[in-house]
């Protein structure tokens, strides 16, 4: 078996230091299981949060080599075992303890967005039709695990933390779901473009990098947000069109 | 907006825990970029060696004023004696314009040229951000008026590479006809792929289904968008290439090949 050695954070929000671990590895282990080993056998009180092991619950973020990575989805042999493969929770949430980081923040964020607005029903059971084609845009962006690797990665949130003036690309994702609805008829732009600075974004595409769902979040989420905001307040035609068609 | 519970410390400029080459594809993205800008300036403000044979140079076209080719005829004379003269500084800001406010062009400069960031999780040298949330970047916005433009250079572009095919009133085909075709194609490619064009065509509409040409005309449109960097990149090259071609065939260096 081949070894490899894993240097982990230590420590709390007060301060902490990194901490090598060697341990052997075998084909098939991921970040993941390599923490648990640690934690069984050298380090009892390592924090880490983590449940389903399969990609689909988003706990287990963290920051692999510097970058942000589900560790229960990160190969071993995806990595350089020749040198130290770095361990780190993320850097744009609070740290509670070792590779646990507060994430409350994004909870808090997502109930300033308005929710889902439906328009009257289409029949007269209380129903609404829906065509699958226009349901399948917004399709993408349901797939979001809520891992908040494309919060951590943002850098208006992890290098300017501008937390009070943007909401990041995780909410752009769920704004844009619920704004391109062929149902929802309620206007989420004007908040966009105040409070939740869309405009702050400038599409460097990190978030796209991270997402372990592959959504297409910068292309599919946030331009065209930023486009319907610039339909709404920036282009001087569009604003003469809607004069005329009688819209506000 | 909610607050955060701790403040968190702010990384210095170029910290990160990264360990691959994080800084080779913004050092390429600068070189490419650079070497284009400086070179197009350069090209652009020379006013000489844009034309051979059925041939012109994308730096050149339209060209409104300058040879007896031109839209309007010779240079203006009202054009300032002071101010250099070159047919292409009266048209190159609308594809110039077109590229700079471009969605991949803006992340692609932001982390190449001004660091911010200079790569994914990597520290940058400025506290202060205000992104395109205010001025001057919030300016960025103007760039479907750009579009516009740019739909009609593609016109005039595919009319130069129609002309590129006559040689003295007969169908021909040189090399520098199949430049200049591969040059509108690619420049198509770029261009109708545009994600404000994506936005324009059907990306504004909720019920896209109601409308079937307009799907159709969305689906293609994202067809090319998922691959607009390549797109862009290759466009980008053969632009600045195909004036290359005929500034060489112009000056001698070069020899155009007949095909048939």
């Amino acid at each position: 078996m081949a070894t490899a050695t894993f240097r982990v954070w230590r420590g709390d929000a007060k301060g902490g230091k990194f901490q090598d671990f060697v341990m052997e590895v075998a084909p098939g282990m991921v970040v993941l299981d390599a923490i648990h080993e640690i934690q069984s056998s050298q380090a009892n009180d390592l924090a880490v949060r983590w449940n389903c092991k399969a990609g689909k619950c988003g706990s287990c973020s963290a920051e692999i080599n510097g970058m942000p990575k589900l560790m229960c989805m990160t190969r071993l042999s995806q990595l350089p075992l020749e040198k130290p493969i770095t361990v780190e929770p993320m850097r744009s949430f609070p740290l509670v303890k070792d590779l646990v980081t507060d994430v409350s923040w994004n909870f808090r964020v997502k109930e300033q967005i308005k929710p889902f607005r439906p328009r009257k029903p289409d029949a007269p059971d209380g129903t609404w039709r829906m065509d699958q084609k226009d349901v399948d845009r917004v399709q993408e962006f349901r797939k979001c695990i809520e891992c908040f690797l494309c919060q951590d990665v943002c850098h208006v949130l992890r290098n300017h933390h501008l937390y009070d003036q943007f909401i990041g690309p995780r909410f752009f994702v769920y704004a844009a779901a619920l704004e391109m609805h062929p149902l929802d008829v309620e206007d989420r732009l004007k908040d966009l473009r105040k409070t939740q600075g869309i405009g702050f974004c400038n599409i460097t595409k990190c978030c796209t990098k991270v997402c372990p769902e592959s959504i297409h979040i910068t292309d599919n989420a946030i331009i065209p947000l930023k486009e319907r905001v610039v339909d709404q307040f920036y282009d001087p035609l569009k604003k003469l069109f809607r004069v005329f068609q009688g819209d506000k | 907006m909610p607050e955060i519970d701790v403040p968190l410390e702010r990384v210095g400029f170029g910290s990160t825990s990264r360990s691959d080459f994080w800084w080779v594809a913004p050092l390429v993205v600068f070189l490419g970029l650079g070497a284009f800008v400086v070179y197009a300036t350069w090209a652009g403000l020379q006013g000489d060696y844009y034309r051979f044979g059925p041939y012109l140079s994308p730096f050149y076209s339209p060209e409104l004023f300058g040879s007896a080719h031109a839209w309007f005829g010779p240079k203006p004379g009202w054009w300032p004696a002071w101010l250099i003269w070159s047919p292409a500084i009266l048209i190159l800001w609308a594809p110039g314009g077109f590229r700079v406010t471009c969605y991949y062009y803006r992340g692609a400069y932001y982390k190449a040229f001004w660091a911010d960031p200079p790569s994914c999780t990597v520290g940058e040298p400025r506290k202060y951000y205000r992104g395109e949330h205010s001025f001057p970047l919030i300016w960025q916005n103007i760039h479907r008026y750009f579009l516009y433009l740019g739909i009609f250079f593609i016109g005039d572009l595919a009319y130069d590479a129609w002309n590129g095919f006559w040689f003295n009133g007969h169908f021909g085909v040189g090399v520098g006809s199949l430049v200049l075709l591969v040059n509108v194609i690619l420049l198509s490619g770029y261009t109708f792929g545009c994600h404000s064009l994506r936005h324009l065509v059907g990306g504004v509409l909720d019920r896209l289904s109601r409308s079937p040409a307009r799907k159709k005309v969305y689906d293609c449109v994202s067809c090319l968008n998922a691959r607009h960097m390549t797109w862009a990149w290759c466009s980008l090259f053969w632009v600045a290439f195909s004036d290359v071609y005929i500034r060489l065939c112009a000056m001698g260096v070069w020899h155009d090949w007949r095909i048939f």
